[in-house]
C-alpha cells in the first residue's frame, strides 16, 4: 500500500495523478495474478480431462457447452434463485435465533448451563444425518429444506455470539453499570454493539455452513436448485452438469461473502470490525 | 470506610484499611504498584465486594455500583467506540432520561466543561490519548455523581500531556467542586492535586500507611518550600515500602 501523506499534494496535481496510475497499475498486476492462476487451473484440468471420457471427466469446453444449454433451458437461473433463496431464509433465520440466545448464554449463567451440552452435542451433527427426519416431520416442501439450512447456521452464530460476550471489556461493563444503565440497557447498548465484530464473523461462517448444506438439503424431492441440479445429473449420466453446478456454487457463495464483508465494512465500520 | 478487608478466595489484598472522605475534597491514594490502592478503589465503586468491614457513601452503605460514584479507568476501553463523543457523555441515566434537545444541551456543556466541544461528533478511535480521557471524565460529571473516582486516570499518557491533563482536572474540580478520590503512583501528580494524600504499604494484606494532609491553594507551584517538605516525607515513605517489597523479592538495593 501507499502512504498517504496527511498534507500532500492537492487532488489533480502531476504527483496526485502520478500516484493514481501507480495505485491502478499495482491493482492490474494483482488482478493479472488471480487471472494467470484461475488460467493455470483451467489449462491442467483441460489436459487431465484428454484422458478420460466425458462421463467421468467432462473436459472444461464440455462443461462450458453444458452450461451454456441450461442457461438457455432457464435452469442455471431457475437454480440459483431457488437455492439462493433457501440459503438466505435459512441463513437469516439461525441468525435471528443464534444471536439473541449467544448474548443471553453469555449474560446468564442459568441460561448458559441450561443450554451448552444441547448447543454441544447438535452442533457436531452434520445436517444431512437428518435429511430424513426433515422430510417426514415437514414434508417434502421448502421448509424441511429452509430448517436444514437454519440447522446448520444456528449453532455457529450462538458460539461466536457467545464468545463475543465473553469478551466484552470489563471497564466498558462497569462504566455502564456506574453510569446507571440496567441490565437490559447494557445488554443492549454495551453488550451487542462490543458483540458485532464476532457475530459478522459468526454469520460469514454460517453462510459457509449454508452453502456446504444445501445440496444436502436438495437430496430429496426438490426439482429447482443447484443441490438439486447436481442430484438430477446423476440420473441422466451427465457428469458436466455437476461440473456446472459446482462452479456455479463456488462462485455463489465467493459472491454472498464479498457482499456480506462489503456490506460489513460499509455500515458496522464503528463497531471496529475488521473483514 | 471503616476496617474493609478485601479478599480473592485466600488472597489477602487489603486488609482493616479506614478512611473517611469529605465532600469536596480531593483525596489521593498513592502507593506503587500492586498495592492494593485500585482494589480499595473498586471496592468504593461497588465492583468488589469487600470481604469484611462496610463502606458507606452519604450514611448508606455500598452495594453494587451506583449513579452517585463515578468511575474514570485508567484505560480508554472504558468508553463505547461505536458512540460518538456527544453520544458517550449522554449515555449517562441523568441525561439519558431527557428530552432530545435539552439532553445535547447538557451534553455539550460537559464537552466544553473539558475542553472537547469540538469534537463532539467524532469517535473515540479518533481522539487522543488525552482526549479520550477528557472524554471519560465529562462522561462522569455528566451524570453529577457525588463522589468521583479516579483510577490512575492519566497514566497510560505521555509526561506532557499528564502534565495538561493534571493542570486541567484540578481547574475542573474548583468548577465543579466535587469530591474526588483519586489512585496514583505518581508522587507529583498526588502533591499538585489532592488535599489530603493517603499512602498504603505494599501488599498483599496492603493496608493505609499515613494520611498527609496539605493545606496549600490551587493552582499550586512545584517550587512551594511546604510542598517541598510533603514531597520528602511521601518518598520516603513510598521507597520504604518499594524497599520491602523488593528485599522481600529477594534483590537488594545498593
Amino acid at each position: 500500500m501507499i502512504a498517504t501523506p496527511s498534507i500532500g499534494p492537492a487532488a489533480g496535481s502531476p504527483t496526485e495523478s502520478r500516484r493514481r496510475s501507480y495505485a491502478l497499475a499495482a491493482r492490474m498486476r494483482r488482478l493479472a495474478t488471480v487471472l494467470l492462476s484461475l488460467g493455470c487451473g483451467v489449462a491442467l484440468w483441460g489436459l487431465v480431462s484428454l484422458r478420460y471420457p466425458t462421463t467421468l471427466l467432462p473436459s472444461p469446453a464440455e462443461t462450458w457447452d453444458a452450461g451454456v444449454e441450461l442457461w438457455r433451458q432457464g435452469t442455471i437461473t431457475d437454480s440459483v434463485v431457488k437455492s439462493s433463496q433457501r440459503i438466505l431464509l435459512g441463513w437469516a433465520l439461525g441468525l435471528a435465533v443464534g444471536v439473541p440466545i449467544g448474548l443471553l448464554m453469555g449474560r446468564f449463567a442459568i441460561i448458559r448451563r441450561l443450554l451448552d451440552p444441547w448447543v454441544e452435542f447438535f452442533r457436531f451433527i452434520p445436517p444431512i444425518s437428518f435429511v430424513t427426519l426433515a422430510v417426514i416431520w415437514l414434508g417434502i416442501g421448502e421448509s424441511s429444506k429452509v430448517v436444514l439450512i437454519f440447522y446448520t447456521s444456528v449453532f455457529i452464530v450462538t458460539i461466536n455470539t457467545l464468545a463475543g460476550v465473553l469478551a466484552v471489556d470489563e471497564p466498558k461493563l462497569r462504566a455502564a453499570e456506574s453510569l446507571g444503565a440496567s441490565r437490559l440497557r447494557v445488554l443492549r447498548s454495551v453488550v451487542l454493539p462490543s458483540t458485532v465484530p464476532y457475530i459478522v464473523t459468526g454469520a460469514r461462517l454460517a453462510m459457509g455452513n449454508s452453502f456446504l448444506t444445501i445440496v444436502s438439503a436438495e437430496i430429496v424431492a426438490a426439482n429447482e436448485g443447484l443441490g438439486a441440479l447436481i442430484w438430477r445429473a446423476r440420473n441422466y449420466s451427465r457428469t458436466e452438469w455437476v461440473f456446472v453446478g459446482i462452479i456455479i456454487l463456488g462462485v455463489l457463495g465467493y459472491t454472498f461473502d464479498r457482499v456480506l464483508r462489503i456490506f460489513a465494512r460499509r455500515f458496522l465500520g464503528r463497531f471496529q470490525v475488521r473483514v | 470506610m471503616a476496617d474493609v478487608t478485601i479478599r480473592f478466595g485466600d488472597f489477602v489484598a487489603v486488609e482493616g484499611a479506614d478512611l473517611s472522605i469529605e465532600p469536596g475534597e480531593l483525596v489521593c491514594l498513592l502507593g506503587p504498584s500492586g498495592c492494593g490502592k485500585s482494589t480499595l478503589l473498586s471496592a468504593f465503586a461497588g465492583f468488589i465486594a469487600p470481604y469484611r468491614g462496610e463502606i458507606r457513601a452519604d450514611g448508606e452503605p455500598v452495594r453494587g455500583p451506583h449513579v452517585s460514584r463515578g468511575v474514570v479507568f485508567q484505560s480508554s476501553d472504558a468508553l463505547f467506540p461505536w458512540l460518538r463523543a456527544i453520544d458517550n457523555v449522554t449515555f449517562g441515566s441523568r441525561l439519558h432520561a431527557m428530552g432530545r434537545a435539552a439532553r445535547r444541551d447538557e451534553a455539550l456543556e460537559f464537552l466544553r466543561l473539558v475542553g472537547l466541544e469540538t469534537a463532539a461528533a467524532k469517535y473515540p478511535p479518533e481522539l487522543s490519548g488525552g482526549m479520550r480521557q477528557r472524554l471519560q471524565i465529562a462522561r462522569v460529571l455528566a451524570n453529577r455523581p457525588r463522589i468521583v473516582l479516579m483510577d490512575e486516570p492519566f497514566g497510560a499518557l505521555d509526561a506532557q500531556t499528564r502534565e495538561v491533563m493534571q493542570g486541567e482536572l484540578d481547574r475542573i474540580w474548583r468548577e465543579t467542586g466535587c469530591t474526588i478520590v483519586f489512585v496514583t503512583h505518581d508522587l507529583n501528580e498526588a502533591l499538585l492535586l489532592a488535599d489530603r494524600v493517603v499512602t498504603m504499604t505494599a501488599g498483599p494484606a496492603a493496608h493505609i500507611k499515613n494520611i498527609h494532609r496539605i493545606d496549600l491553594d490551587h493552582p499550586r507551584d512545584v517550587d512551594d518550600p511546604e510542598l517541598r517538605r510533603i514531597h520528602v516525607a511521601l518518598r520516603d515513605d513510598i521507597s520504604e515500602e518499594v524497599l520491602r517489597t523488593m528485599s522481600s523479592e529477594g534483590v537488594t538495593a545498593a
